[in-house]
């Protein structure tokens, strides 16, 4: 599994890309192999506040629903539309088409706490 | 087979009928006469055009696709279905239950109140609770009222500020969702490598703006909140109040009470512990009790014994008002209230030790073939989990599917979701040691497929009318109705 490495990796399988001021954030392409076949995605709406480690939404696969976490705190300023009729593209490209939320950070420093490809791939290598 | 499978609409044939009607003897109506015209069809319906007997066959195949207690071995975790013993269905169809209309007099139903006030009473016993009310019409509705009794509490007592309702990992999706519906937030307590709650995080949770702690015990792993009475303390001395979602009482009936425990409202699913249909057919009953101090709140009418009889009492002040038409499903209540008397307490607490002897002898002949998270005594179910098999290739799913080669419904699977590839399995009391053997050689059978032969797991299953579905698109682009099709000629 090929991580981008200018990413940044949460617990809880979100990836948080800096774009100077906004972040993307997604899901990992090991979340959605242990999801299996998504079916729909729930996101925000454009405005909303998320905190960090709190629900900001949710996926739904054949097998489970799951939360999504927010890896930091921020307000959502674009959310990817198009996962609304095609959620299969969680599956296909999690860590580029698939981008969720757009997020002004509250706090930029919120990114220290997250991990690094590295970090991240041997925690997944250990499940 | 593939005929087997046509719809009804799809073996229907110009012209064909399944009956033939005399004449009228007497003139016929116009529909304009007695219809205003724009209620008129303006072609005629598609309905199927098949003999009878052709709509017979059709059914009775399908019905023959079923899979229920009735005909075979159906361990789904959490859910608890057991065998519901025939004279239950006797008693329910007794003309003067059967017929009875609600909105006669109470005078003239004067047994059924009764029946329902004496099964309120058992229900009472059971719980360790004050008083009962028979009104929700399932668990999911039992839990809903239960939040909004707790609700009512807090706001009498002007405690505005409650509102979160702690529920575990390990907790049924329906408890953080009925938070939700009832208004408030759910927040998630942790569960310790034993799989029980943490009871230092519970501590951090706990505070001003906890409303309540929603708990199954024992939990949907299976196992027993030895700490309860402490996690109570805590929960009490925030101020707090316990609800107890009684999906698992199977495991406890006459060896502990909710009530005992410090819990203040309870819910029990009649459907699950006590014997009426679930699932498909149901309905489902779901009453619910509680602890004197929520008396107040509970759902207008409440049944009263009086001197003159029993009635409908509808004067409760601060009630949070009627929850179900008329007063829940009575001819399930009327089945519930026949098992508890046809049991009696020495055979509930019967009930219990063989739902729970049951799930630990199942537990220990599969423990040498699956993964085992938790590894203590269970209760009456326990969860796998097939992490062992999933390195080889076959996924939990698969292992469910390949069930169904073997004429069993699977068990419930990927929950509780804090265990990986989860399988749930409860036998309940009501199988023989015969089955139980027969279920266990199949799992085992199956562990040894995924290590010699997986693929016959992964394609699985064989032998049932249809293979593997593709729930995939099903959910993403589901067809909902048939549609005709260019006619084929025949």
């Amino acid at each position: 599994m090929s991580l981008p490495a200018d990413y940044k990796y949460s617990k809880e399988h979100e990836w948080v890309k800096d774009e100077g001021g906004n972040v993307r954030i997604g899901i990992t392409e090991f979340a959605q192999s242990e999801l299996g076949d998504i079916v729909f995605v729930e996101l925000p709406e454009v405005g909303d506040e998320i905190t960090a480690d709190e629900p900001f939404g949710s996926v739904e696969s054949v097998k489970t629903v799951s939360e999504l976490y927010a890896p930091l705190s921020g307000k959502v300023v674009e959310i990817n539309e198009e996962l609304e009729d095609a959620p299969e593209l969680v599956n296909e490209s999690p860590f580029e088409k698939a981008w969720m939320i757009i997020v002004e950070p509250k706090d930029k420093s919120d990114m220290d706490s997250l991990m690094d490809a590295d970090a991240y791939k041997q925690m997944t290598d250990q499940e | 087979m593939t005929k087997d499978q046509a719809l009804i609409f799809e073996l229907s044939r110009e012209g064909r009928t399944g009956h033939s009607l005399p004449d009228m003897d007497v003139e016929a109506p116009a529909v304009e006469d007695l219809l205003p015209g724009k209620f008129k069809r303006k072609e005629p319906a598609e309905l199927p055009q098949v003999s009878e007997l052709q709509l017979v066959r059709h059914y009775t195949a399908l019905s023959r696709r079923n899979h229920g207690v009735d005909s075979g071995f159906y361990p789904l975790g959490s859910c608890t279905m057991k065998y519901n013993p025939k004279v239950n269905e006797d008693a329910a169809r007794l003309p003067g239950f059967a017929h009875l209309h609600p909105y006669q007099p109470e005078e003239q139903i004067q047994g059924a109140l009764e029946l329902m006030y004496s099964l309120q009473q058992s229900l009472e016993a059971v719980t360790g609770m004050d008083q009962v009310t028979l009104q929700p019409a399932a668990g999911a509705h039992g839990e809903w009222t239960g939040l909004m009794l707790i609700r009512a509490y807090h706001e009498a007592n002007g405690d505005h500020g409650r509102t979160k309702v702690i529920v575990p990992d390990s907790a049924h999706g329906t408890n953080p969702a009925s938070a939700v519906v009832a208004g408030f937030e759910a927040v998630t307590v942790r569960s310790t490598e034993e799989g029980l709650v943490d009871l230092e995080h519970l501590r951090e949770l706990a505070g001003s703006d906890t409303a309540a702690l929603m708990l199954t015990n024992p939990n949907t792993l299976g196992l027993f909140e030895r700490q309860i009475v402490e996690m109570a303390d805590i929960i009490h001395e925030a101020g707090g109040k316990l609800y107890y979602d009684g999906a698992n009482s199977n495991a406890i009936l006459g060896m502990t009470r909710p009530g005992d425990m410090g819990f203040d409202v309870v819910h029990l699913n009649l459907h699950k512990t006590f014997t009426t249909p679930h699932g498909g057919g149901g309905p489902g009953s779901g009453p619910v009790g509680v602890k004197q101090d929520l008396v107040p709140y509970l759902p207008a009418p409440v049944i009263r014994k009086a001197q003159h009889g029993y009635t409908f009492h509808y004067d409760i002040p601060e009630t949070i008002g009627r929850v179900k038409p008329f007063y829940g499903n009575f001819g399930i209540n009327v089945r519930a209230y026949t098992y508890i008397r046809t049991m009696g307490p020495e055979g509930l607490r019967q009930v219990s030790r063989q739902a729970v002897l049951n799930a630990n002898y199942m537990l220990r002949r599969l423990e040498p073939h699956f993964d085992t998270p938790y590894t203590q005594h269970c209760k009456h179910e326990f969860v796998l989990s097939g992490k062992r098999q999933k390195k080889l290739g076959v996924r939990t799913l698969d292992i469910a599917k390949r069930l169904l080669d073997f004429g069993y419904h699977p068990p419930t699977i990927y929950f509780p979701v804090n265990v990986e590839e989860c399988l749930m399995i409860e036998p309940t009391e009501t199988e023989s040691k015969e089955t139980l053997d027969e279920f266990c050689d199949a799992m085992i059978q199956i562990a040894q497929e995924a290590e010699s032969n997986p693929e016959i797991v992964q394609d699985a299953p064989h032998t049932t009318v249809v293979g593997r579905m593709d729930e995939t698109t099903a959910a993403r682009k589901p067809v909902l109705r048939w549609e005709k099709r260019e006619t084929v000629s025949t």
